[in-house]
């Protein structure tokens, strides 16, 4: 059976954990580290952690993503405002495994190239936001998906797996919060030009939506955030992650 | 005390943070004079192994390293990085490791691979074991640990691999010599598979001579 890794996305904003629909609409979660020990208890796979406000403030909480790094004891990714390859040290120096780009990979590439020489290429995760154009052509967004970068989304893949990014989170912004399912053909047009694993990300409601992601998208990595921080779509806050023998019956087992 | 080598980057934090739930006192540094006072020492890592070696020879971490675990015998237990550096060399860049087990690390070889796989090597992965007390008391079997790398050990002789994984094809995983073992995975990383594996060793009497 082959173990593919299902990942809880939570996001930190100024005024704490958030979950958002399409980038937008915040809801107030709570305590992001009381979360983490959720997930420590549930023995998630890896957690991804992005402060969605970070670059706008120009700053980053370290305190708060040195309480998360200690608590877990679970690989986690940070990303939000990281623009240096001094802050990406400074992060990984705390004890996180892996920092993710997303502003810095379009804006200042050769900061990107810079923290995988430095860091090694496991460490750097490329994060690409995906809207679709009134055509329905797919293209890479940024900053917060507010601004598009005129890049296809697998042109900005390629391109980040040359800077040396070990990894990328590809997330369909439409569908984020929606448990509409993952977008599996973006999924498959970008994992099948890129050499490193793809994590397929926006839409997961159910851990079904999983499997065509893997099969059929050729993705290496699943990952989530409302149907880990919600009891379902529209309904209350309940931090949960499924128990290792619902993901080997509903996924492991059907890939 | 276990002497937790802070070398750059490294999850030096979360190490002893696991340390701590087992009740057992660490100090993380990168100052010879204070690791000096170890009875045992864990070498953590990631990063670029020449860029590691470098610096550690530079702070004389690393002449202090070799002489606790070669001269005094102290137990150090190496993870990722930290493990391939205790053998001859690294295809990833040309420094030369402790060479304390006679082991080099390659990439992973790309052309046998199998459609999807891919480098690094990153996820959980179960992990076969030989009866090495290192791996006594696991929740179920065979345990599975966290990975990350694109380098893995080889040129091993059978007696020194403690354990095995697959991906593409099978590598060695972990590797023992007398008080000085090495893993691939990150127990600091793998929920109670880890914490049993790091209390297993914490635990365990080596014999250095």
């Amino acid at each position: 059976m082959r173990r593919v890794r299902v990942i809880p996305v939570l996001l930190l904003s100024n005024d704490g954990m958030v979950k958002t629909t399409s980038f937008r609409d915040r809801r107030y979660l709570g305590d992001p580290i009381n979360a983490v020990k959720i997930f420590n208890d549930r023995e998630a796979d890896e957690l991804v952690i992005l402060d969605i406000d970070a670059t706008e403030r120009g700053s980053i909480d370290f305190s708060l993503v040195e309480d998360i790094a200690s608590e877990a004891f679970m690989p986690v990714a940070y990303g939000g405002g990281i623009d240096s390859v001094d802050t990406c040290g400074r992060l990984l120096s705390l004890g996180i495994e892996k920092v993710v780009v997303n502003t810095a990979a379009v804006e200042h590439p050769d900061v990107l190239q810079a923290m995988a020489q430095r860091f090694g290429s496991q460490a750097i995760m490329v994060s690409i936001d995906v809207k679709y154009s009134l055509l329905g052509r797919p293209h890479a967004a940024v900053r917060g998906g507010r601004r598009s970068t005129g890049m296809s989304p697998w042109d900005l893949a390629q391109r980040s797996e040359t800077l040396g990014a070990g990894e990328i989170l590809l997330t369909n912004v439409s569908r984020e919060g929606q448990f509409s399912g993952l977008d599996i053909s973006l999924t498959a047009d970008v994992s099948s030009r890129v050499g490193i694993p793809v994590i397929a990300h926006g839409g997961a409601g159910c851990i079904a939506d999983f499997v065509p992601a893997v099969v059929k998208g050729g993705a290496s990595a699943v990952a989530a955030g409302s149907m880990f921080v919600f009891a379902g779509k529209g309904e209350g806050v309940l931090i949960n992650y499924p128990a290792q023998s619902e993901l080997k019956s509903h996924f492991w087992g059907k890939l | 005390m276990i002497g937790i080598v802070e070398c750059g980057v490294g999850n030096a934090g979360s190490i002893q943070s696991l340390l701590s739930t087992l009740g057992l006192k660490s100090v993380r540094s990168s100052d010879p004079k204070v690791l000096r006072s170890a009875s045992r020492l864990i070498l953590p890592g990631v990063g670029n192994f020449s860029h590691v070696v470098t610096k550690m020879r530079e702070s004389g971490l690393w002449d202090e390293l070799d002489r606790m675990v070669m001269g005094s015998g102290v137990p150090i237990l190496g993870i990722c990085l930290g493990a391939q550096l205790l053998g001859l060399c690294s295809a990833e860049g040309g420094a030369q490791g402790f060479g304390w087990i006679d082991m080099t690390t390659v990439a992973f070889d790309r052309g046998r691979l199998g459609h999807g796989e891919k480098v690094p090597h990153m996820g959980w992965a179960n992990t076969r074991c030989s009866d090495h007390p290192l791996f006594r008391g696991f929740s179920e079997y065979p345990p599975r640990f966290y990975y990350v790398h694109s380098y893995h050990f080889s040129g091993l002789s059978p007696g020194t691999i403690i354990c095995e994984c697959d991906h593409g094809y099978t590598f060695p995983a972990g590797v023992a010599r007398k008080h000085i073992v090495g893993v691939q995975f990150h127990p600091e990383k793998s929920h109670s598979f880890g914490r049993q594996f790091l209390k297993n060793w914490a635990s365990m009497e080596f014999q250095h001579r």
